[in-house]
């Protein structure tokens, strides 16, 4: 299971944030916020998906930019709302 | 108590931004605003007479005689300062003349003053909206926007900067709000492009969503005569909300609105907070910026010298060789890719007499450093030869006319 939510997150974040032609490599220890891959003010998509997808409410206390830093990061976040 | 640990710890913050090549120097500018100014730089160092490209003096009217004389008149009559929000005694004649000329030259319903466009961008979400909505923004709107979006309850989300299809996704997504309002800037600050807005109207119908723009960089100027990004799309009244300033363009003071559906407006004159909360815009703001839409809307001269002006300058730095990023806008950035080579590069057009400032990130992504210009009708077309010609200078100085961007980064790096 583990392993299809992390598939499911990192295409997720391929398809949201690359642009068209932008051939970054994307992997799941990939520095996405520190990385420059999504921005702060972006990262909003990113937690709306999460809360849609696997049905939580992630308080602001914790969608913190090291917490989506990396879809591993995020695998990591799940687990306390028991998606794993 | 302010301890010398405590001190330490924001000397250590400002050590931080330095060495991370972030930290801001203010220039010294011992003039009006203007084409050709004289610039102190460090400030205390000997005056220097310069060329402006990185003013928002976009028709040049900040220090326009007809301007400063309508300003000094309201000084007269109406006096320095109200000493009072708006709601309390802080409502002039000129102020309600201010918003009604606006809405006029806006082609919206009705608009209410804030103190500025930040203030605006920063009130008019929490004014409107709550948890049962969803405010859908472009990925690069205004830090003024990031941050009133922040302050609403509404749920938030972005699209892909211009990216129709991101956008359509995310109207689907949020089928089940009360609301959707869909958040753009009019044109980007940072790359000098405008929004969609023909498309993203047309969306908006089609899923029932608000339009919101920010129309600072657009107002005076974009549009045969000068209403903005949707006069030049064509969508004029279709636009439920907009926001701009006074400070750029239109006299480039101070002050800002929230113009468009006349609910809207009642709600931010009810529930604004920078408006609620924050002194009036000054009497002297007021007249001027009431000369400036009076100019403005008697005679189209000045957009027109600004549109030659900006073909002059987009043409000269392609011919050139620089790459810029492609547009109709009077922002026209000339990419370099790399951060240091952009500060460098703006330091020697300074020494050449040309005052054009670098951005990197954070202000812009990594490895899309460039040199932001800015067009304004005040240039004549030999400031702008001898702009071009410094740049030219410079850019053979590094050896990138001509290049690709491939070749620039291998060179200089992301």
């Amino acid at each position: 299971m583990a392993e299809v939510i992390k598939d499911v997150i990192l295409e997720y974040v391929k398809n949201e944030y690359l642009e068209e032609g932008d051939d970054r490599e994307v992997n799941f220890d990939t520095p996405l916020i520190s990385g420059g891959i999504v921005d702060s003010f972006s990262m909003v998509s990113l937690k709306v998906f999460l809360e849609t997808k696997y049905n939580i409410q992630i308080p602001d206390s914790k969608a913190t930019p090291e917490a989506f830093d990396s879809v591993n990061n995020i695998v990591v976040l799940l687990k306390e709302f028991n998606i794993e | 108590m302010y301890s010398p640990e405590t001190r330490s710890i924001f000397l250590n913050e400002l050590t931080g931004i330095k060495s991370a090549g972030l930290f801001k120097e203010e220039r010294a500018i011992c003039a009006p605003q203007s084409s050709e100014i004289e610039v102190e730089f460090p400030i205390g160092s000997e005056k220097k007479k310069v060329i402006n490209m990185c003013a928002n003096n976009y028709l040049g009217l900040s220090s326009h005689p007809e301007v400063v004389e309508a300003a000094r008149r309201g000084l007269d009559h109406r006096g320095y300062g109200m000493s009072s929000v708006r709601f309390i005694c802080g409502t002039q004649d000129i102020h309600k003349e201010l918003e009604r000329k606006l809405t006029e030259f806006l082609g919206t319903e009705d608009t209410v003053l804030f103190p500025s466009c930040f203030d605006a961008n920063a009130g008019v979400f929490e004014a409107t909206l709550n948890e049962n909505d969803v405010m859908i923004a472009d990925r690069l709107v205004h830090a003024s926007i990031v941050d009133g979006m922040r302050l609403c309850k509404a749920q938030q989300d972005t699209f892909k900067h211009s990216d129709m299809n991101h956008l359509e996704q995310k109207l689907q997504l949020h089928q089940n709000k009360r609301i959707r309002m869909i958040i753009t800037d009019g044109s980007f600050s940072m790359d000098g492009d405008l929004a969609k807005l023909d498309k993203i109207v047309e969306l908006a119908e089609k899923y029932n969503a608000m339009v919101f723009i920010d129309e600072s960089h657009t107002s005076g100027f974009i549009g045969k005569t000068g209403r903005g990004t949707h006069e030049h799309f064509g969508v004029m009244g279709k636009i439920d909300i907009i926001t701009t300033t006074l400070g750029k363009a239109l006299g480039g003071a101070s002050g800002g609105c929230v113009s468009g559906r006349k609910e809207i407006v009642e709600m931010c004159r009810q529930r604004g907070r920078p408006y609620l909360f924050s002194n009036t815009v000054a009497p002297v703001v007021v007249e001027g910026a009431l000369k400036v839409l009076d100019l403005i809307s008697k005679s189209t001269e000045r957009r027109n010298k600004l549109e030659n002006n900006t073909m002059f300058w987009r043409k000269g730095l392609t011919e050139a060789g620089f790459i810029i990023k492609e547009g109709e806008t009077p922002i026209v950035p000339v990419m370099l890719f790399n951060a240091k080579l952009s500060q460098d590069f703006s330091k020697d057009l300074y020494s050449e007499g040309i005052y054009a400032v670098g951005f990197f990130f954070p202000v812009v992504p990594k490895g899309q450093a460039r040199i932001r210009t800015q067009l304004s009708a005040a240039h004549e077309i030999h400031h702008l030869e001898k702009a071009l010609e410094a740049f030219i200078k410079v850019g053979k100085k590094y050896e990138i006319l001509g290049k690709t961007k491939q070749e620039i980064i291998d060179r200089y790096g992301m």
